[in-house]
């Protein structure tokens, strides 16, 4: 069992076709060097990775949920910030 | 009411395959016996991924040493229906897991050796062997990596994972030799430059182990009288009882499929 001095890490991967590092979990480890290889032990065991990030939980600054109102309800009424108001032509296809 | 022992006729390259088979069998099942019982979950998955590593190349190597016999046995009845005294792994990998430095210390030992082997005998004239080489070097690259961490951690962590790591260390020497031991039968392999001669092998592994061993501040054993004995069959207590587990299944149920 992980000792309460035993830190706790994200992890963030980036796939084969993905261009960014994305969020999948967390794992203790005593420090960096093992938390990289528990990572690569656990979150990239059926080829889903390239490229691994771990980031000490302690360092992770979290919005509080208590909050959500006032951080983000106020973008809700806002719908002409969404690019549904412009036709687009068909050669430029996907954007 | 248990199913009988096959005969291998050990043709000096049937042997070969079956001593780096035996070998990955029986630490990989060393290791898979830590599974829910590791220090801490993410331990739990390294372990049990170096030991799937380790089972891979077992049945690769098993299914040459089959090919190459060319006769009714296959990767199955290798692993299942031999005997103790037929088994050919080296004596260091069927000791106890014991504490978790004892399990380490054993992976350090035998991965720092494995990673010199498996890098050389991918220049092997044998295909097959060079294949399997070129596949089990980087397995055996990472289980080096990852126990050497865990070594200098548990010699410079507390005086208590200091004390477990240097009497693994002191436990598990003597068994150190026989990685480097030749017989008749791979020195025609050795001169026919299908096998690696592990003598050569000896000086790298040991400025390497001596290395970790310095940053991790424990002491190697001066004393250089070894075991030896795995490589023609004649094995510690232990091997017995990790065979009656592994083998339980096909030895009642021959032939069992799910």
């Amino acid at each position: 069992m992980a000792t309460p001095n035993t830190p706790l890490w994200e992890v963030f991967i980036r796939s084969r076709n993905g261009l960014a590092h994305k969020h999948v979990g967390s794992l203790h480890a005593t420090d960096a060097t093992l938390a990289l290889q528990a990572a690569r032990d656990i979150y990239t065991r059926r080829g889903e990775g390239l490229s691994i990030w771990v980031v000490p939980s302690s360092a992770i600054t979290a919005s509080d949920p208590a909050e959500k109102g006032m951080m983000f309800e106020p973008a809700e009424s806002k719908i002409y910030r969404h690019p549904t108001f412009y036709d687009v032509p068909d050669e430029v296809g996907h954007m | 009411m248990a199913t009988a022992s096959i005969q291998v006729a050990e043709t000096p390259l049937v042997l070969y395959a079956l001593r780096r088979a035996d070998d990955a069998l029986i630490l990989g099942h060393r290791l898979s016996e830590w599974c829910g019982h590791a220090p801490m979950l993410e331990e739990d998955m390294a372990l049990a991924n170096m030991g799937l590593d380790l089972l891979g190349q077992a049945r690769e190597l098993y299914a040459y040493a089959a090919r190459v016999e060319g006769r009714d046995n296959d990767e199955d009845k290798l692993a299942y229906l031999r005997d103790v005294r037929q088994y050919r792994n080296l004596l260091l990998l069927e000791q106890p897991n014991g504490d978790f430095a004892h399990t380490m210390v054993r992976q350090f030992f035998y991965a720092g050796f494995a990673d010199l082997y498996w890098r050389a005998m991918m220049k092997s004239g044998d295909a097959t062997l060079a294949a399997i080489a070129a596949k089990s070097e980087k397995e055996s690259a990472y289980h080096l990596r990852h126990s050497s961490e865990w070594i200098v951690r548990l010699g410079e962590g507390t005086a208590e994972s200091h004390a477990r790591a240097q009497a693994a260390i002191d436990d598990l020497w003597a068994f150190t030799g026989e990685m480097f031991e030749v017989d008749d039968s791979e020195r025609a392999l050795i001169d026919a430059v299908i096998a690696v001669d592990p003598a050569g092998l000896r000086a790298p592994w040991f400025g390497m182990i001596s290395d970790v061993a310095s940053e991790a501040t424990l002491t190697l054993p001066k004393s250089d009288w070894m075991q030896q004995g795995g490589r023609s069959g004649r094995h510690s207590e232990h091997l017995g009882h990790l065979l009656s587990e592994l083998q339980s299944m096909q030895r009642t149920f021959p032939g069992a499929t799910w």
